[in-house]
């Protein structure tokens, strides 16, 4: 079996607590070779804590999870993940432009001391030109749109040579025709055969392309299966009001999490 | 100019000057991009502690300045990766636990305010000869460091979390960063004094990215601007015969001035052609 068909995440009963308090029940999630998963959940359901646990942002309570198939304690290929964190983290204190930004996506690569090498201005011009902003390369970060700024965090995950993307909100407060072409954008990653877990509120115009969603709900997996099941248009917690029958509640908490 | 120039201690001064306005930007831009601007405060505060020290027991007080710097660089570092307590408030309590606990050290040292006031306010024209190679030293390692790591230590200042999931050891490098501001503390000490330092690692920055787009240019024309309002300052504080370290942070501040307006005027134009921007309200 190559390394590249290994299964990009697995996670078993992962449980998170923060500040003591239960985040994350039990929650076992895989994304394999080539599919695009969104996970999706009301605010507080616990679906960012999940992918910073399984990043390694975030300890886990108990629980297990696999980056293709070295633990997550061992796994050393970074460059194969790419983190695409919520776009309000984008602008710093001090301006950089697209291309700085892009760049320090390339740091898996890069020995400790010396000067980037043409492999990775190659990829990162080619991953700026993926994401469509090859005439902003020189513009400051925090003169581009919500939208572009999104494409630049893309962007450096792609920079480098990520096979898995995990994408906490890429949708949030982008408006639609930037979803639109961010639906485009990942569509042509994953048909050439990368990873996708994504986190959103809401699905839009990337409901075509997702393969399998995972509703979390209070912490646990509430449904999984296709988009076709969930319930109420775009909004995922719709169809916890309405058509499903309840799910277990948690001893503690209810409420606070919605 | 020349009969300036023929003083010792004024060589020795502008030397120091060189180092210092070159060192402090080289470190300060990275607190600024992490939005730590008031970091280096809190560590020349503490670092007064450390100077008393030095007086108190006999020590040469850089020593101890630099030792305590740098405890307390860490201990801040690891209250911010651990603690409970928010980044300010921690930064807030160094400031008086720093200053108290040095003015009473001083007084049970049996030193006098005039002492204390050259370390907080700096008494560049008293560096020797062997105060300069330490501080010329410590300076490359500064500048060395914040230039040569530039990529990694931009990263973990740009986007911590991204940098850690990208495998950087950002623990490693927040230390690092904290213990080189301690350092061109303890090195801007004898120029602007500890009260000031964090000035001339905050304002070049502020300056410069009034006017640039890129990282790298920050950077680099802030440590230029540190270096003109370091030398600049040395030099005028001689013709007007004032005390070198005001001197040298208000000069920095008439930089950061012009440049603001000029920076204005450049956004206006610019802005004709790119839609106005809200995201930039930084500094």
């Amino acid at each position: 079996m190559s390394e590249r068909s290994t299964q990009p995440l697995k996670a078993r009963g992962v449980s998170v607590a923060l500040d003591g308090r239960p985040v994350l029940r039990q929650v076992d999630l895989d994304v394999s070779a080539g599919e695009f998963v969104a996970l999706l959940g009301a605010n507080g359901s616990g679906k960012s804590t999940f992918v910073r646990a399984a990043t390694g942002l975030v300890p886990m309570s108990s629980g297990t999870v696999e980056l293709f198939g070295t633990p997550l304690d061992r796994f050393r290929d970074r460059h194969r993940l790419g983190y695409v964190p919520q776009r309000s983290r984008a602008v710093a204190g001090v301006p950089a432009t697209v291309h700085e930004v892009v760049m320090s996506g390339r740091l898996a690569h890069r020995r400790l001391l010396g000067w980037s090498t043409k492999a990775d201005a190659a990829a990162v011009t080619a991953a700026i030109s993926r994401v469509g902003l090859p005439d902003r390369t020189r513009s400051s970060l925090s003169e581009l749109s919500g939208g572009q700024q999104q494409r630049v965090l893309i962007a450096r995950a792609l920079a480098s040579e990520a096979e898995l993307l995990v994408m906490d909100e890429p949708t949030a407060g982008v408006d639609h025709d930037n979803q639109e072409s961010l639906a485009e954008l990942l569509g042509g990653l994953v048909h050439e055969g990368t990873s996708v877990l994504l986190v959103a509120h809401e699905l839009g115009p990337l409901r075509p392309l997702i393969d399998r969603a995972i509703v979390l709900h209070s912490g646990e997996v509430a449904y999984e299966g296709p988009c076709e099941g969930l319930v109420g248009e775009d909004h995922a917690h719709v169809h916890m009001h309405t058509g499903q029958p309840p799910v277990p509640e948690g001893l503690t908490g209810e409420g606070v999490w919605r | 100019m020349t009969e300036m120039l023929s003083y010792e201690f004024m060589q020795r001064a502008l030397i120091a000057a060189v180092f210092t306005g070159l060192a402090a930007p080289a470190i300060g831009t990275f607190l600024v991009q992490r939005r730590l601007a008031l970091l280096g405060d809190g560590i020349g505060h503490v670092a007064l502690t450390g100077v008393a020290l030095g007086l108190l027991t006999n020590v040469a007080p850089v020593l101890t300045a630099i030792v305590v710097a740098i405890i307390g660089a860490i201990i801040i570092e690891l209250l911010r990766m651990f603690g409970r307590t928010s980044g300010d408030v921690a930064l807030a309590m160094l400031f008086y636990g720093g200053i108290s606990g040095g003015v009473l050290l001083i007084n049970l040292a049996g030193e006098s305010a005039a002492t204390l006031n050259t370390f907080l306010f700096g008494s560049i024209t008293t560096v020797s000869n062997s105060d300069l190679v330490v501080v010329a030293l410590l300076a490359v390692l500064v500048i060395g460091l914040a230039v040569g790591l530039s990529p990694q230590l931009f990263a973990v200042c740009q986007d911590e979390e991204h940098a850690q999931v990208s495998g950087v050891p950002v623990r490693v490098y927040s230390i690092l960063i904290a213990v080189l501001a301690a350092v061109t503390i303890t090195v801007a000490m004898r120029t602007v004094g500890l009260l000031l330092v964090s000035a001339l690692m905050v304002v070049p920055v502020a300056a410069s990215q009034q006017l640039t787009r890129s990282f790298r240019t920050t950077h680099l024309a802030a440590m230029a601007i540190g270096l003109f309002a370091a030398v600049g300052g040395v030099v005028s504080s001689y013709q007007i015969n004032t005390q070198p370290g005001p001197t040298i942070v208000l000069l920095a501040l008439a930089v950061f001035a012009v440049a603001a307006l000029f920076g204005a005027a450049a956004r206006r134009v610019r802005g004709r052609r790119h839609p106005v921007d809200f995201a930039r309200g930084d500094i």
